[in-house]
């Protein structure tokens, strides 16, 4: 049989295209067209060309809140990944006991985010909260409400309890993906506990670890639902990040032009950083 | 470096074993002895690897002793029995460059710097790593790992002895060989207790000065290469070793020894003395291929048809039928057979064996 030149195939691309199309493509398209606009009413707008960017990168606020940020994700990284890692190490490697533990680590990543909000939001009160009265009885004087060094202890301790049950999970099963031979291997060689983690668990660890890493990185720099619930941003703006901000500035301000700029500023952080981590921890192993 | 002994010791993988099936390795006494080269030579899932894991302490026996220089270390990590072990698949340590893979061993053991990095070239030397060095060894190919796995092995000098598990499964025929003769050069420069695993007679018999041939759980044979060859104590010995293996009548008792078919076997009188001590009832007579006599017609000769004859270049094989019974003769590369004749068979009574419930009966002279 011969080949039939036929061009209309190309059609057979469309439904794709349409997809991406009204997926990614026409809102991110609208996000970029206020940001090079100052738009007052239907027919009435203005091209600004980059002056919303300016404005943005100058604005005090924000650079407040991304420096938040930025901390807030640091912190979870450096707390969540190694915790995750040491309960992975922890858990048994077999049976009741294993299944039981995968549970339990499960239920946290099943709650809806406002509920998790909500539970600490509870949990932590210094009056009816197990949490926070129990921290008050012990002499600790604890009021996320009104001291800002509290309410940033309490969002990470909430997004701890949520999130490293994730990259415990990632690491899992990770660890369980070793054959038993190196673990024999390195008992023959004498190697000790750390050893047998520096050399075989954490390199074997890798890929999951990236995966970890960025999913933490990238849930935690667009985190908005659990601290509105938990701290409304507060004390002050103390726990203010990002999203929040970029909320009260599209919505509750209506300042669409400044918004949408700023949201592409954002998008590329996210883009760079998740980039800069994924290079680093792939290349980390490279030949010499 | 020191003497391995087992004494009284069995293994089950199972909890709760409800008899001898449920054994890899069946009670046993044995003792390997200091700076030998050991070859532990079986089928597969004979116990071979079960027996090597024991000694090494990878696996805790279920009953019994292993015991070091005559003290006990059956609760002994490997990493306190300080021996080394080389496996059937190789094990690299692939974030590592090959160098760091061969240093690993040492520098758990707190070897100096300056040591390690003459003993890594010295065991790099002798496996032809040198020039991979700086490799890392996730990049090498599978005899490269292997090797690299076998001179973590090699690396450490105090060891107790050196386990191999068929270390040179994955590699192919001509390195094979030059790694055994490596192996062998090895033991005796430096003269460590070496125990080799292995399901090829030829590879054990090359490497090794005494062979423990397992079967079934049990080490049914200790000897040397020729003690094996012509006095296999087993009949399993006996059909394992040699190529083809020995050939085994059943027989039953007659007058003045044993008869298969219609054919009178005499034995000594004093086999005869032992014979008749015997009950038991299953009896065979074993002749490797390699003894038996293609003669003349004479006194003692027996008429058998050739059924097949097989070149294999320097000898030939034949199979000849002799009273419904196939025997394997192996006969020199000159001597014209061929299919269809008949050949006068002659066994001399020096190498015909008699195993009762598949034991070698012994003379007792």
């Amino acid at each position: 049989m011969s080949k039939v030149p036929d061009n209309r195939a190309w059609w057979l691309v469309l439904p794709v295209l349409l997809l991406v199309a009204f997926s990614a493509l026409v809102p991110l398209m609208t996000v970029v067209n206020y940001s090079v606009q100052d738009i007052f009413g239907p027919g009435n707008a203005y091209y600004v060309g980059t002056e919303w960017f300016r404005d943005v990168l100058r604005d005090q606020r924000l650079q407040e809140s991304l420096l938040r940020q930025f901390g807030f994700s640091a912190a979870v990284l450096a707390i969540e990944i190694p915790l995750g890692i040491a309960v992975a190490l922890m858990m048994p490697k077999g049976g009741i006991r294993a299944s039981l533990c995968l549970i339990l680590l499960a239920i946290p990543l099943l709650i809806p985010w406002n509920v998790v909000g909500t539970i600490w939001q509870i949990f932590a009160r210094g009056d009816i909260g197990l949490f926070g009265w129990g921290l008050n009885e012990l002499g600790f004087s604890y009021n996320y409400t009104g001291d800002p060094v509290a309410a940033w202890f309490t969002v990470l301790l909430m997004d701890v309890w949520h999130w490293t049950p994730l990259v415990a999970l990632l690491c899992y099963s990770g660890l369980r993906a070793i054959p038993e031979a190196f673990y024999q291997a390195a008992e023959i060689d004498r190697a000790s506990r750390w050893a047998v983690f520096r050399y075989i668990q954490l390199p074997r660890l890798r890929n999951v670890l990236v995966i970890a890493v960025l999913l933490r990185f990238m849930d935690s720099f667009m985190i908005y639902t659990e601290p509105f619930v938990l701290t409304g941003g507060g004390p002050g703006s103390s726990t203010t990040f990002l999203s929040q901000t970029l909320t009260t500035m599209a919505v509750g301000q209506f300042d669409l032009g400044r918004a949408a700029a700023f949201s592409l500023v954002y998008f590329l952080i996210v883009l760079l950083v998740s980039w800069l981590f994924f290079t680093a921890i792939t290349h980390m192993d490279k030949e010499r | 470096m020191a003497e391995i002994s087992l004494t009284a010791m069995a293994h089950s993988y199972e909890r709760h074993p409800s008899g001898p099936e449920d054994y890899a390795i069946r009670q046993l006494d044995h003792v390997w002895h200091k700076g030998g080269a050991y070859a532990l030579l079986g089928p597969s899932g004979c116990g071979k690897s079960t027996m090597l894991n024991i000694i090494s302490g990878l696996l805790a026996p279920s009953e019994g002793e292993v015991r070091f220089d005559g003290k006990r270390v059956n609760e002994l990590s490997p990493r306190d029995r300080n021996i080394a072990q080389v496996f059937q698949f190789p094990v690299v340590y692939d974030s590592m460059t090959v160098f760091d893979n061969l240093a690993f061993p040492l520098r758990n053991s707190k070897v100096p710097k300056d040591r390690i990095r003459e003993r890594v070239e010295e065991i790099a030397g002798v496996l032809e790593l040198e020039s991979l060095l700086k490799r890392k060894a996730r990049n090498l190919t599978a005899d490269e790992k292997q090797k690299v796995s076998m001179g973590r092995g090699l690396v450490r000098e105090d060891v107790t002895a050196i386990l191999f598990d068929e270390p040179l499964t994955v590699i192919d025929p001509q390195l094979k060989w030059k790694l055994r003769r490596k192996l062998k050069q090895i033991h005796e420069q430096f003269d460590i207790t070496m125990i080799y695993v292995t399901h090829d007679q030829l590879e054990a018999s090359t490497f090794a000065d005494k062979i423990a041939v397992m079967y079934e759980g049990r080490i049914v044979q200790f000897g040397t290469p020729t003690e094996l060859f012509e006095n296999p104590n087993h009949t399993f010995v006996g059909f394992f070793i040699g190529s083809p293996g020995m050939n085994l009548l059943p027989v039953t008792r007659s007058g003045d020894g044993v008869c298969f078919g219609g054919l009178d076997i005499p034995l000594s009188d004093d086999l005869r003395q032992r014979l008749a001590d015997l009950q038991t009832d299953n009896l065979k007579l074993g002749i490797r291929p390699e003894f038996v006599e293609a003669s003349e017609p004479g006194e003692g000769t027996h008429l058998a048809a050739v059924e097949d004859v097989e070149d294999l270049g320097t000898y030939q094989i034949v199979t000849a039928r002799l009273e419904g019974q196939l025997l394997k003769i192996r006969v020199s590369e000159d001597a014209r057979v061929d299919r269809g004749q008949t050949l006068h068979l002659h066994f001399p009574t020096r190498w015909l064996k008699l195993y009762a419930d598949e034991y070698l009966v012994e003379a007792t002279s």
